[in-house]
C-alpha cells in the first residue's frame, strides 16, 4: 500500500505485530494500546524502534508519558466516516506535544487527507490516492479559518497583521 | 450584513474547485458513490426521490437583494423555477443535475454564497432570530457571533465526521424565535455587568427521540466561546454513539451519560486546553465583524405615519395584513415585515423566481437591503418605514405574497413528506393543504390567533412536529398512511415536546378533527386574548383529545 510522508512516497519500514502475534523478530513494530499496555515494559526495552496503533475508542491520554520513547503511532480509521482519530491526533500533537510520525492507517481517502493534516497527521497510508492525488489535496485551500495542529496561520489573524 | 474579504472569497472558491474534481472524478469512475456520499452531503448535494437535490447555505437567514436575485436565477435556470426555503433559514433546489452543481456554485460564490456544510456528519449552518438586529425585544444583535461562528466551524479539520449533524443556533431575545432548545447547542446572549456572555443549552433535537435542550453552562464570557465550543465538539466527536444512527445525536449522549457527567466531561475537557490550544480570538476582528452588523442609519420618523393609517382606514384587507405580518421595530416609525410563504393550498416555504425578484427589489428599495429567512419558512423585511408599507403592501400583492397569516393556523411548518423525500413515510403537503383548506377564511384564523401547527411525513421530524402547538406525524402502517396527532409542543423560551393525543387518524379525518380541536378551543378560552397553548395548559389535554376523536 502506497505510503506518503511529507510530500513523497516512502517505503514502509514498520510492520503491525497483531496481539496473539511473536514480538522477538526484530525491525520497527507496532502494537495495538493494549498490548502495549500489557507489554510495555518489553517493548520499550528491545533495541528496535517501537510504535503503537491507536483504534478509534483508545484513549491516547494512556500514551502520554512514553511519547518521547514512541517514533510512531499510527490511528487507525477501520471506516472513513468515523471521525474519532481526528481527535486523537489534535490531543497527541497540541495538549502532549508529540513530535514523531504520526501516521493514517485503513481507510484513508484522498478528501480526508487535507482534515487529516490539519489534525496533525504528517504520514499517510493509502489504497485510493497516488502521491500526486495526496499532494493535491493537502493544498487545496490556501488558508483556514481556525487553529489546529501544525503553523498555518488562521484568516483572523492575517487580517490584523500589519 | 457581513460581506467577504480576500480570504472568504478565496476559500469559497477553491471550494468550487475542489467540487468540481470531485464531481469529475465521480463521473470519471474514480470515486466511487460510496467515497462521494460524504463529500457531496457536505456540499448540500442529496440524492432524492426524483433528482439531486442542492441545499444551499443562507447563513442566519440573511440575504441582500442581489443574492436573493441570484438564488432566483438559479431557480430559473438550473431548476423548475422555484426553490424551497426550510426551517434551517436555507434554501433548496430539488431538480439541480449534479453535473450542473459545480456550475451552480460558482455561481453562487459571484454572490458570496455557497452550500457548504449544508449536509453530513458535520457543523451545519448556524440558525438565528429573524429580526436579528431590527427587534425590540433583543439585548443585543447575535449576529455578529453567528458570523464568527460559521467562521469557526467551517472547514473545521477536527469536526468534519462528527458521529451526526450538528445544529447551532443562538439567540439574544427572551422571545426565543431560534428554537434554540430543540438544537444540539443553543446559544442565549446575556450580559453580566459589561460582560457578554453565553447561556450554554446542549442536547436538544427533535427526531424519533426528542429531547429539549440541557443548561450546561449559565455564562461562558464571549472571549471563551469558541474554546468552549470545541470542548463540547470534542467530547461529542470522542464519545458520541457510532454504532446506531439514531442514537448518534448529541442528545443521546447527554440523556446517556446523565446531565452532570457531560457537564463534568466538557469542563474537564475545557480545562485541560493548553495555551497553544486555546483560539484567543483578537479584539480587533470580534470587532472587524461587528462593524458589518451595525444597524442601518435609519432617518428619524414620528411614531404614526399618515400614510399608513390612511390605507388602513380603507383598505380592511390591507389593515388585517397589517395587524398580522408586522412585528415591532426598535426604531419608531419602521417595522419587519412577514412575506408569508403560505398561501391557502400553496405550498409552505416555496418561492418562485418571479417572486424572489420582487423580494430582492423590495429590499433594495424600500428595506435597507436585507431579507431574512425565519425557521418558519417564510421571509421577513427587518426594516421597512411604515410610510412604505401601502408600495411594499401593493407589489407583494401583485406577486401574491401578500398572505395574512404569520404565526396563525395556516402558517404551518410542512415537510416535503413522501412527494419528495426519500425518507418519508407519508405524505405532508396534501394534509397541510386540506387543513389550510378548514380554516382559510381569514377572519376565523384571525380569531383563533396565534396557533402553531407543525406537520412532518416521517418520525425524522423535519416538520418540526414534536414543537408544534398541534404536531401531525404521518406514520405508515400496512402500507396505509396515518396520522398521528400530538398536543402542546412548542419551540420557543418555553419549550416543550408534545405529547400523542392518541391513535393516529387517516389524512381525510385529520382536518374535521383539527377544527373540532381548534373549535372547542374557542369555547373553553378564558377571554379572546388566551392562546391555544394557555389553554391547553389551563384546562389539561383531555377536552382536546375528546374533541379530536368525537366523530367516532
Amino acid at each position: 500500500m502506497p505510503l506518503v510522508k511529507n510530500g513523497t512516497e516512502i517505503d514502509n519500514i514498520w510492520a503491525f505485530v497483531p496481539d496473539e502475534g511473536d514480538l522477538s523478530p526484530g525491525g520497527c513494530i507496532t502494537v495495538s494500546l493494549g498490548r502495549f499496555r500489557s507489554e510495555r515494559d518489553i517493548l520499550l526495552a528491545r533495541n528496535t524502534d517501537i510504535g503503537v496503533r491507536l483504534e478509534p475508542g483508545d484513549d491516547p491520554h494512556e500514551l502520554e508519558e512514553y511519547l518521547d520513547r514512541l517514533q510512531l503511532i499510527e490511528i487507525s480509521f477501520p471506516k472513513y466516516t468515523d471521525g474519532r482519530g481526528y481527535s486523537q491526533a489534535q490531543l497527541l500533537r497540541r495538549r502532549f506535544g508529540y513530535t514523531g510520525e504520526l501516521r493514517a492507517v485503513g481507510h484513508v481517502l484522498r478528501d480526508q487527507i487535507f482534515y487529516m493534516n490539519r489534525s496533525g497527521f504528517d504520514a499517510y497510508e493509502t489504497a485510493r490516492a497516488d502521491l500526486h492525488e495526496v499532494v493535491n489535496a493537502l493544498e487545496e485551500y490556501s488558508d483556514v479559518y481556525q487553529p489546529a495542529a501544525g503553523d498555518r496561520t488562521p484568516v483572523y489573524r492575517k487580517r490584523h497583521e500589519s | 450584513m457581513y460581506r467577504y474579504d480576500e480570504f472568504d472569497a478565496r476559500i469559497v472558491s477553491e471550494r468550487v474547485s475542489q467540487f468540481r474534481g470531485q464531481v469529475k472524478r465521480r463521473m470519471a469512475g474514480t470515486l466511487l458513490e460510496d467515497e462521494f456520499k460524504p463529500l457531496r452531503l457536505q456540499n448540500g448535494v442529496y440524492l432524492q426521490l426524483h433528482a439531486y437535490m442542492l441545499r444551499v447555505a443562507i447563513p442566519y437567514g440573511q440575504l441582500s437583494g442581489r443574492q436573493l436575485r441570484q438564488l432566483a436565477i438559479v431557480a430559473r435556470d438550473y431548476d423548475r423555477n422555484y426553490g424551497h426555503f426550510t426551517t434551517r433559514q436555507n434554501i433548496q433546489f430539488n431538480w439541480v443535475a449534479l453535473k450542473d452543481i459545480p456550475d451552480v456554485l460558482a455561481k453562487l460564490a459571484e454572490v458570496e454564497m455557497h452550500a457548504i456544510q449544508t449536509s453530513g456528519n458535520c457543523i451545519r449552518n448556524v440558525t438565528s432570530d429573524h429580526y436579528a438586529g431590527a427587534t425590540k425585544d433583543e439585548l443585543m444583535d447575535p449576529r455578529p457571533w453567528c458570523e464568527i461562528i460559521r467562521q469557526w466551524s467551517t472547514f473545521h479539520p477536527e469536526f468534519a465526521f462528527l458521529p451526526r449533524k450538528f445544529k447551532i443556533a443562538v439567540t439574544a431575545a427572551e422571545h426565543d424565535r431560534a428554537a434554540i432548545r430543540v438544537h444540539d447547542i443553543g446559544l442565549h446572549i446575556r450580559k453580566r455587568g459589561d460582560v457578554v456572555g453565553f447561556e450554554v443549552h446542549v442536547g436538544g433535537g427533535q427526531g424519533r427521540t426528542p429531547h429539549l435542550a440541557t443548561l450546561v453552562n449559565e455564562f461562558v464570557p464571549e472571549a471563551q466561546l469558541l474554546d468552549y465550543l470545541e470542548a463540547i465538539m470534542r467530547v461529542y466527536n470522542r464519545f458520541g454513539r457510532r454504532d446506531n444512527k439514531y442514537k448518534a445525536r448529541i442528545k443521546i449522549l447527554v440523556s446517556e451519560l446523565g446531565e452532570a457527567e457531560f457537564r463534568r466531561l466538557v469542563e474537564e475537557e475545557y480545562a485541560a486546553q493548553r495555551e497553544n490550544e486555546k483560539i484567543d480570538l483578537p479584539q480587533a476582528e470580534i470587532d472587524r465583524i461587528h462593524a458589518y452588523f451595525a444597524p442601518p442609519e435609519l432617518a428619524a420618523k414620528p411614531d404614526k405615519s399618515s400614510a399608513f393609517e390612511a390605507l388602513k382606514a380603507e383598505d380592511t384587507e390591507f389593515a388585517r395584513w397589517a395587524r398580522i405580518n408586522l412585528h415591532p421595530h426598535k426604531t419608531p416609525g419602521y417595522t419587519s415585515i412577514t412575506v408569508s410563504l403560505k398561501p391557502i393550498g400553496g405550498l409552505a416555504g416555496d418561492a418562485t423566481d418571479a417572486q424572489m425578484m420582487t423580494v430582492a427589489h423590495l429590499a433594495e428599495t424600500y428595506a435597507y437591503d436585507d431579507i431574512r429567512v425565519s425557521h418558519a419558512q417564510n421571509l421577513v423585511l427587518p426594516h421597512v418605514a411604515l410610510d412604505d408599507l401601502p408600495d411594499v403592501y401593493r407589489e407583494l400583492k401583485a406577486a401574491g405574497l401578500h398572505t395574512a397569516n404569520e404565526s396563525l393556523i395556516t402558517d404551518m411548518i410542512v415537510c416535503p413528506g413522501l412527494d419528495y423525500c426519500n425518507l418519508a413515510n407519508a405524505r405532508s403537503i396534501p394534509v397541510g393543504q386540506a387543513v389550510q383548506e378548514v380554516f382559510a377564511d381569514p377572519d376565523y384564523q384571525e380569531d383563533i390567533g396565534r396557533l402553531h401547527i407543525n406537520i412532518s411525513g416521517c418520525i425524522n421530524a423535519c416538520g418540526h412536529h414534536h414543537v408544534g402547538h398541534i404536531g401531525i406525524l404521518g406514520v405508515d402502517k400496512k402500507g396505509e398512511e396515518f396520522y398521528q396527532i400530538t398536543f402542546g409542543g412548542r419551540a420557543d423560551e418555553k419549550a416543550a415536546i408534545g405529547d400523542i393525543a392518541g391513535p393516529g387518524l387517516k389524512a381525510d379525518d385529520v382536518p374535521g378533527a383539527l377544527k373540532r380541536v381548534v373549535d372547542t378551543y374557542r369555547e373553553l378560552r378564558a377571554d379572546k386574548g388566551e392562546l391555544f397553548i394557555e389553554t391547553l395548559a389551563r384546562l389539561g389535554h383531555d377536552p382536546f383529545k375528546e374533541a379530536l376523536y368525537a366523530a367516532g
